[in-house]
């Protein structure tokens, strides 16, 4: 997304230098088919993170509870894909309202107004539009980690509704809109290239918040809640590491140079933090596990994403091994705190993505620097540009926790968060989907 | 000896288990089963309501001497009655407790045979 200024001013540049050869055509841009093609995969890319996370946390709980904990990705898929067509497109990349709290353009609205447009990068704008969709969509569904195993369906499907609409729709205008206020902080603005601050911070905060308002579950810490299907996280794990290449590479709207950096910035990241974390629990616990290996994955991942455009690979695989390292210190401090973040929504999202979004700062390429330098006017520091990323993280962080604590309270007085102790025991599947999620463990 | 042999509600389960522990008695077997009994169960496939037949049940083995039948007995019955918090009647498939003579039991590791044994 930052890397749309970036694109631009080089589009502002090959424009000028046609110029002076030939009569440019008028009006809109052409369809780059290249850019759009790998927007479209993108999306499709994105997409696909989304049953990969319902795998990942429905392979983490009890064998009651899988079928429930999907389905807190895939309700996600519908809910919020209808906001983000109604209001959400709108709300974030919209012009300022209320001060710049979010964005409006009645256009896009049912996104009625940009049935032929063409975006400055020669892509359809429908095509971006459906990819940042995804962007709505995978974040709330992140926050069902925190408080995995013990939520009504009905409760979280309001919850994430209104987490969509009053933290995610402002964050997203705040960070990657042209005219929003922390896109333009600083000499180039805070750097987010794919969503650290606005999907995983904010995403890790509030569930956070959530985990700490709504209590434990039955019987946590006491008794062990064991995962009833590992092969399932593995491959829900696998299936976020591919489609997080659409995440981080498609968030260059484009198909050329700066896709090909966030791309390998993405893969050295993941495997710096899966190996890491291998190595760490090695030490540690004498046995690399599974879910340690793909836990790394994740942290690496979460904490390329704010800075896939801007570092190289060594930068990037420092900041995976970095993630993996303080996120496995994390989740033995939150078994200390005794918090019931279950799936540790914060201790590898919230964690990692702080992380990333800060110690980025160390491994920026010099040709950024250089170009922010030019922008603030012949100087732009290293400790500038920290002071810009540490602002971001904190005023996303402040303003999630504080939204969301604000919605948890206004979801658990009117139709109630938490489960009962009954529906709890008797499993998420049987109390609010009438289902089990394996046929095969009884003989009917 | 006795051999004690519950079958309880899946949902209970973890009460019951930690009520037991509560009580003192830690050495238990529990397996997953189902069957029929009075209960009929519903679950809903693709809008359509389907009585499964054949409901999932946790089952409970439990060895004891004979002087800690009674405790195991009531501490199983009190967890493992549904609306068990407000002395709670129970309802239709709550589950069944049977009790029968162990003839013997050994322990493997040392050849202990009958009471000192379980």
């Amino acid at each position: 997304m930052k890397q749309r200024k970036w694109l631009k001013t080089t589009l502002f540049g090959i424009f000028i230098l046609c110029m002076s050869g030939n009569v440019f055509a008028q009006g809109e841009p052409e369809i780059d088919t290249g850019a759009t093609a790998w927007m479209l995969t993108s999306t499709a890319l994105v997409l696909l993170m989304i049953p990969g996370l319902a795998m990942f946390y429905g392979g983490l709980v009890r064998t009651k509870n899988v079928l429930g904990t999907m389905m807190h990705s895939f309700a996600a898929m519908g809910i919020m894909t209808v906001m983000w067509i109604a209001v959400g497109y709108s709300m974030c990349f919209g012009s300022s309202v209320f001060g710049g709290w979010f964005g409006w353009n009645p256009d896009y609205v049912m996104l009625s107004g940009i049935d032929t447009k063409i975006m400055e990068g020669g892509v359809p704008e429908y095509v971006f539009s459906m990819f940042q969709g995804k962007f709505a969509i995978i974040a709330p569904a992140l926050i069902a980690g925190a408080f995995a195993e013990r939520v009504k369906f009905k409760g979280y499907m309001l919850f994430i509704a209104l987490w969509g609409f009053f933290v995610y729709n402002p964050l997203c205008h705040w960070v990657w809109a042209e005219d929003g206020f922390l896109f333009n902080l600083g000499a180039n603005g805070a750097i987010d290239f794919a969503g650290g601050t606005v999907v995983h911070i904010s995403a890790g905060v509030s569930g956070l918040v959530a985990a700490i308002y709504l209590g434990g579950r039955r019987g946590y810490p006491k008794i062990t809640i064991d995962p009833n299907n590992l092969v399932m996280t593995m491959i829900g794990g696998g299936l976020l590491w591919v489609g997080w290449f659409g995440f981080n590479a498609g968030s260059s709207v484009s198909s050329g140079l700066s896709t090909a950096q966030a791309l390998t910035a993405t893969q050295a990241a993941a495997a710096a933090g899966a190996l890491s974390w291998m190595i760490i629990e090695g030490l540690h616990q004498g046995k690399a596990t599974a879910l340690g290996f793909i836990s790394g994955v994740l942290a690496g991942l979460v904490a390329v994403t704010p800075a896939a455009g801007v570092v190289q690979p060594s930068g990037a695989m420092a900041l995976g091994a970095m993630a993996a390292g303080v996120c496995y210190m994390f989740i033995l401090l939150k078994n200390k705190l005794g918090y019931d973040d279950s799936l540790d929504a914060f201790g590898v999202h919230g964690v990692g993505g702080i992380i990333g979004a800060i110690f980025l700062v160390f491994f920026i390429r010099k040709s950024w620097m250089e170009e922010a330098a030019v922008l603030a006017g012949g100087d732009w520091t290293l400790v500038q540009q920290l002071g810009v990323q540490i602002a971001a993280v904190l005023i996303a962080m402040v303003y999630a926790g504080v939204l969301t604590y604000i919605i948890l309270v206004i979801v658990s007085k009117t139709i109630g968060l938490k489960s009962s102790e009954a529906s709890e025991m008797a499993g998420l599947d049987n109390s609010y989907h009438g289902e089990h999620g394996y046929g095969m463990l009884n003989p009917n | 000896m006795k051999l004690i042999t519950a079958i309880i509600r899946e949902t209970q389960m973890d009460a019951v288990r930690e009520a037991l522990i509560e009580a003192n008695i830690t050495r238990i077997t529990i397996s997953r089963v189902s069957g029929h009994g009075q209960q009929q169960s519903v679950e809903i496939y693709r809008g359509q309501k389907v009585v499964p037949n054949l409901i999932p049940k946790s089952k409970l083995e439990i060895a004891v001497n004979d002087k800690y039948v009674d405790i195991t007995v009531d501490t199983i019955i009190k967890a493992a009655r549904s609306s068990s918090d407000a002395m709670g009647d129970g309802s239709v498939g709550d589950g069944k407790i049977f009790i029968s003579t162990l003839d013997d039991c050994i322990r493997i590791r040392t050849n202990e045979r009958g009471s000192d044994a379980i």
